[in-house]
């Protein structure tokens, strides 16, 4: 199976994470924002002029640039209402 | 004295906690990593006195900050008896790591989960005796907010601090830390025994209020006439007040100071009030317009939504070679430019750092507000006014986003960009009118020093040698604004605003005390039809173009090379602020005058 990334899901969109492709100090940063493998994320909206992407993990929500959502793996794409 | 270190992640409220704990006033901001530089004091904890340290907020003790390399050297080199953990309750799914990391160190501690409040709101229920089982330390649920638990809290701080003797330092902290695998595993028995989150979170006001303000089309106009409601509402209510302010001054310098002084020589009378008594007033009676100031921006800043324009702006702050956080350093810088520069600490990469530090000084601070609100009062109408002074904020970023345009090749910067977007709160009265009580405080006390350096310097010059004409061509300052003319002259600055502004190097607020002494002179007129009879529109706004773009102040200078620690990156700032202020003030003006104004 093809390795897809958080940046690829559409608003509204929830996937598990399974791996984080980062330099250690943005992979420290996101363990510590509660990236972590196993853990489910939700996209809540992507930003205007291919600008910065909002999730959500667990109660937390954070903005993080496309460049970066692409070095975080996901699996088990589901479909939520949106949020 | 025992030694109480304080430590949690950005966002938790560790401020406010420390703020009530302390009764001390640390600033508090929505917006992770602003607590910079370390703030300490004394508290009485039980029966004893202890001393209580701020670090900063981290999220993690193997990260990769600095702040985060601040707190490590701090752990490693200073003895502590206790350490108190603060985390946000409703974000214990992820914050809970910081908490098992302290617990490796072997240190004392005591957590505390704040806005104990919010959590039930997510849905998020905690079972406090597990978590502390757990962890091996005491467990508080508080509210440093409203102050919920928080005597509680006190006492449980006191007793575990009582039972410890021996300040205890961590040697070689790198090495007590667990691996992320082994934190994962920890993470996942402990909130699996002791923490229940719900599946999915409800949909609650944060994520319906986003949905308008983070709207892809709306989104922008929105904040952007957020903020100029902003800056109307400041200036409907502030300027009637700043008048009455003045109104007030000047009946008591006629009818009070006047007559008691009449016995002094002319020389010293005129020295105390026209110097420093109206230099002084004039500046005073702004205060209430930066009150007002603080306060809508305390709003804006503790709400959250400061987290929410870095992410409008990213896209567009991206093509300039910055990001997010650096549009939300030169918003703050709106207040004031020295505490936004050191703001840039959270940046790591230098490029990204040193390019912020240079646009955040074209940031139309509270100090030039108060010459811009003057100036434009003066010299146009009431209707025209608020006008004029939003063009001003226009060129304001205008020449940021010059600058950073053109500078963006030699800083380049490839750091990557994530942020937490905290929940909306809206912060309460109490701490919105404390927070711009403090800073408004802070801007008097600090610009008094400067302000009588200033106006006694101005008015020296303009009355020596002892015996000419006031400000005329044969005084000090009439001889130095003559000398400046072939410079200022193209830009429509005549001799007398040319003094003022070569003391507005040093504060921008002597400009505006400046200006007061050296037109304070006309007879029966108040200072700005004196002002507005000396000159004209044009030569007006080319001042303000050149008081806006030119240096800042010297404290930002200061600043600008203390963090960058290169005098030449700061001696560069200097030399392209004030270059892009005199062609800004040139262009405008000759065109002006072109057109037949």
């Amino acid at each position: 199976m093809a390795k897809i990334h958080l940046a690829s899901l559409v608003p509204g969109q929830a996937a598990t994470i399974s791996e984080l492709d980062t330099e250690p100090g943005l992979h420290q940063r996101l363990l510590a924002l509660g990236f972590r493998a196993g853990r489910q994320v939700m996209m809540i909206r992507c930003g205007w002029m291919s600008g910065p992407v909002h999730v959500r993990i667990g109660t937390t929500e954070v903005m993080l640039r496309r460049r970066e959502a692409q070095s975080i793996e996901i699996v088990n794409v589901m479909s939520q209402q949106a949020a | 004295m025992k030694q109480v270190a304080v430590l949690g992640m950005p966002n938790t409220g560790k401020s406010t906690f420390f703020n009530r704990i302390t009764g001390a006033n640390a600033h508090i901001g929505n917006w992770p990593g602003i607590t910079v530089d370390l703030m300490l004091a004394k508290v009485k904890l039980g029966k004893e006195e202890a001393e209580v340290i701020d670090l900063p907020g981290i999220y993690d003790l193997r990260g990769f900050s600095e702040d985060e390399a601040v707190v490590r050297r701090f752990l490693e080199k200073t003895p502590i008896h206790l350490v108190l953990i603060i985390l946000n309750a409703s974000q214990i799914d992820r914050q809970i790591s910081l908490a098992l990391q302290v617990k490796h160190l072997h240190i004392p501690a005591v957590l505390l989960l704040n806005m104990a409040d919010e959590a039930p709101k997510f849905g998020v229920a905690i079972e406090v005796e597990k978590v502390s089982q757990h962890l091996g330390m005491p467990v508080l649920p508080i509210s440093a907010k409203y102050g919920h638990g928080y005597e509680a809290a006190k006492d449980a701080i006191a007793h575990t601090l009582s039972l410890q003797a021996e300040p205890v330092m961590v040697s070689s902290l790198e090495d007590l830390l667990m691996s992320d695998s082994q934190l994962t595993a920890e993470m996942k028995s402990l909130l699996h025994d002791a923490v229940h989150t719900p599946e999915q979170i409800k949909v609650n006001w944060t994520t319906r209020l986003d949905r308008v303000l983070l709207h892809p089309v709306f989104g922008l106009p929105i904040f952007l006439a957020t903020m100029f409601l902003v800056f109307q509402a400041v200036y409907a209510i502030g300027v009637p007040v700043q008048k009455w302010l003045q109104a007030v001054l000047d009946w008591f310098k006629a009818d009070a100071l006047t007559p008691l002084l009449s016995g002094l020589p002319e020389f010293f009378r005129g020295f105390l009030l026209d110097g420093i008594y109206d230099g002084f007033g004039t500046v005073a009676s702004f205060v209430p317009i930066i009150l007002l100031f603080f306060f809508f921006m305390a709003i804006v800043e503790d709400s959250g939504y400061m987290s929410r324009s870095a992410f409008l702006m990213d896209a567009f702050m991206e093509k300039l070679g910055l990001d997010g956080r650096s549009f939300v350093m030169s918003l703050m810088g709106f207040g004031c430019n020295v505490p936004a520069i050191m703001g840039t600490r959270v940046m790591r990469s230098p490029g990204l750092r040193l390019l912020s530090m240079l646009v955040i000084p074209f940031s139309l601070c509270s100090a030039r507000l108060n010459v811009f609100i003057f100036m434009t009062t003066a010299m146009f109408t009431p209707r025209t006014a608020p006008v004029v002074l939003f063009s001003l904020y226009i060129l304001s970023f205008a020449a940021a986003i010059l600058t950073a345009a053109l500078f963006k090749g030699k800083f380049p910067n490839k750091e990557p960009f994530v942020l937490e977007l905290p929940p909306y709160r809206f912060p309460t009265l109490k701490h919105m009118v404390k927070y711009s009580w403090m800073q408004s405080r802070k801007f008097l006390l600090w610009s008094r020093r400067f302000i009588i350096f200033g106006v006694v310097m101005i008015w020296l010059l303009n009355n020596l040698p002892y015996g000419v004409p006031p400000a005329s061509s044969q005084s000090f300052s009439g001889i130095i604004g003559q000398a400046t003319q072939p410079i200022l002259g193209p830009i429509g600055i005549n001799p007398q605003l040319a003094v003022a502004l070569i003391f507005g190097f040093v504060a921008k607020e002597i400009v505006l005390g400046g200006l007061a002494v050296i037109y304070g002179k006309a007879e029966g007129a108040d200072l700005m039809s004196a002002v507005a009879h000396q000159i004209d529109w044009v030569q007006a706004y080319s001042f303000m173009i050149f008081t806006l773009l030119y240096v800042p102040c010297l404290s930002t200078v200061a600043v600008l090379k203390s963090e960058s620690k290169s005098a030449k990156f700061a001696a560069m700032s200097v030399a392209w602020s004030v270059g892009l202020a005199w062609v800004a003030s040139f262009i405008f003006y000759q065109s002006a005058r072109a057109l037949g104004f």
